[in-house]
């Protein structure tokens, strides 16, 4: 299924501190082209560390981050971005007003003409944008209206779409289907796994949802209080037990006993 | 290839009439509303109809609508200037004082002020940017020390309220042709003031709407988070904007100065409300992101018709600030009921 076995990112032993607080601790991970790979886990188990780091927000503290067999260390996301690792976060860094054309282009816009009047390249950048939006199964009736007019779903899948025209072939996705109902997360998870299997991009989805993420990811990841708790691939995984991870594990189990009685796991009272 | 012919395909068969466009466009509401006002005068100012009576007009809209375009690209950038109105005599002050006090070159005075309007936009966009305060009240500072420092210098330096003329200086007829001259066009008087009024739209949209520049105004404006995450130079797009106030504000000061000869050191105060209200009834968002520079001009237009017409018809000037008021709150209105309804893509 994989296209290129050599993975374009890969992790060994990741670890990051701030001050005496350790927020991630020997963290491995590869990334294949046009594979998904999730990360889950609850609040504060340390997933936005993991893709600030594989981003370009900030440098890890411990263990090897490479890029194409390359060891790298990054210090801003320009240097990322550069090698074709793109992050689409939540805000979708869209402008709600502008057109969607101008929104696809914005900050790398096609110019045509020369001198004082060199110029916006229109006809070109709409009939890009057209394309790129038609190929990922969004058809929209006018390019002109505002990013602002369009459902939650198209947004995410315009931003999605952007980054993917502008070279990424490492994206790192983050929760984009937080805020969506249902019909729209399914949108955006067929616009996931369309960009992985027919575009051959490496994804990186991260997920409070296990559902969303057992319907397009290829291996799985688990973050529990910024270690791993779960690592392991499609084959080898059922949606229960990715559930029960994700619900907490062993944690939860303990919970429940504690609640129904079946024994006192906590000491004392 | 089946994709690329697709889309040519689903572009041509797009059905949009050319009424739906023109009231998707910002401006459509001021456009309305210039319709509008034209034919109350028409109707209730007999004079108003003559040509002579619609060039001084244009002349009166050029002299707010010069600032108002630089103002309206400055709103769309998500910002304020309130200082505008006090920086046009701040800077006719500069160039005849500098003229006569210092250089004893009027030249000399012109480039010199050109100079201290382009620092002095520069310095609100810093301003702005080192302090993260809001544009509202970096440029209410500027407003009021500029007009203190306006009467207070021109004190200090002649004695008096206004400065000297300088109409028998050297280089002054020169002058006043680039920036004052009025030319015969058929049978009327046409301001050169109204000329580079029009040049200073047109230039504005095709930079608005051609360039990228004008993509990153909109963005900045807009939402400028998303700008800065894109690549987007924010801050230089900010103070480039306060810039181009400060030039425009030159450029009316320069007009003025050749015009009158001397600079009265109270004068402008509230202009910069008027420049603010011709963009906003031309369509600008308050809050930044939408807007046009022909909206601005027809907004300009709006206010000249009103000064004029009000004199036209006999009434009290004073007639003119009430009514200034009523079109902001109406246009204000219109405004978002057309946002609206292109909003939702009607």
């Amino acid at each position: 299924m994989a296209r290129s076995d050599a993975p374009i990112i890969q992790l060994n032993n990741i670890g990051k501190n701030y001050g005496n607080i350790s927020a991630l601790r020997g963290v491995n991970l590869s990334v294949r082209q046009g594979e998904v790979t999730c990360i889950l886990g609850d609040n504060g188990a340390g997933k936005s560390t993991l893709i600030s780091i594989i981003a370009g927000l900030f440098p890890h503290d411990e263990g090897e981050y490479l890029v194409d067999g390359q060891p790298r260390r990054f210090s801003s996301p320009r240097e990322a971005l550069d090698l074709g690792i793109a992050a689409v976060y939540q805000t979708l860094a869209l402008v709600p007003l502008l057109p969607v054309w101008r929104n696809f282009f914005l900050g790398s816009e096609m110019e045509n003409g020369r001198g004082l009047f060199r110029r916006l390249d229109t006809a070109e950048m709409l009939a890009k944008t057209q394309d790129e939006l038609h190929r990922m199964g969004i058809d929209l009736e006018d390019l002109e209206q505002p990013v602002g007019t369009l459902s939650g779903g198209q947004r995410q899948v315009v931003a999605i779409a952007r980054a993917v025209h502008f070279g990424a072939r490492v994206l790192i996705l983050d929760e984009p289907t937080a805020a969506l109902g249902v019909a729209q997360s399914g949108l955006v998870l067929r616009y996931i796994s369309q960009a992985a299997r027919q575009q051959g991009i490496g994804v990186i989805f991260i997920t409070h949802n296990p559902h969303h993420a057992y319907l397009v990811g290829d291996h799985f990841m688990v973050l529990a209080r910024g270690e791993v708790d779960l690592d392991t691939p499609r084959s080898e995984l059922t949606l229960d037990r990715l559930m029960f991870h994700m619900a907490g594990g062993r944690g939860l189990s303990a919970l429940e006993h504690e609640i129904h009685g079946d024994g006192p796991v906590a000491p004392g009272t | 290839m089946t994709i690329a012919v697709e889309a040519a395909r689903r572009q041509q068969l797009r059905p949009q009439s050319v009424w739906k466009r023109i009231l998707k466009r910002p401006e459509a509401g001021a456009l309305g509303g210039a319709i509008l006002v034209f034919v109350f005068f028409w109707i209730v100012a007999p004079p108003f109809r003559q040509v002579p009576a619609f060039t001084t007009v244009l002349y009166q809209a050029s002299t707010i609508g010069i600032p108002a375009v630089a103002v309206a690209l400055l709103m769309i950038g998500g910002e304020f200037d309130l200082s505008a109105g006090v920086a046009v005599t701040t800077i006719s002050l500069a160039a005849s004082i500098f003229a006569t006090h210092v250089a004893g070159s009027l030249w000399a005075g012109v480039v010199f002020s050109l100079a201290f309007a382009l620092a002095l936009g520069a310095l609100n966009g810093r301003l702005l940017i080192l302090t993260k305060l809001p544009s509202f009240l970096v440029t209410l500072g500027s407003f009021l020390m500029l007009q203190g420092l306006n009467i207070a210098i021109t004190k200090l330096i002649t004695g008096n309220v206004a400065t000297e003329d300088i109409s028998g200086r050297q280089g002054f007829d020169t002058l006043r042709t680039i920036f004052a001259a009025n030319f015969q066009f058929g049978r009327v008087q046409v301001s050169i003031a109204i000329v580079y009024w029009l040049v200073l739209v047109a230039v504005a949209t095709w930079v608005l709407l051609r360039t990228k520049v004008g993509n990153w105004i909109f963005a900045v404006g807009g939402q400028g988070d998303s700008a800065r995450a894109v690549g987007v130079p924010v801050k230089q797009v900010k103070v480039g904007l306060f810039m181009l106030v400060g030039f425009a504000c030159w450029f009316l000061a320069m007009h003025q100065l050749f015009a009158y000869n001397t600079v009265q050191s109270g004068a402008g105060i509230g202009n910069e409300l008027l420049y603010i209200a011709a963009s906003v009834v031309g369509g600008c968002l308050l809050t930044g992101g939408y807007g046009s520079a022909v909206g601005s001009a027809l907004g300009a237009f709006i206010f000249g018709m009103t000064t004029e017409g009000v004199i036209y018809a006999d009434w009290d000037p004073d007639w003119f600030q009430f009514f200034v008021g009523a079109m902001l709150v109406l246009a204000t209105v219109v405004n978002t009921w057309i946002r609206a309804r292109a909003a939702k893509g009607k």
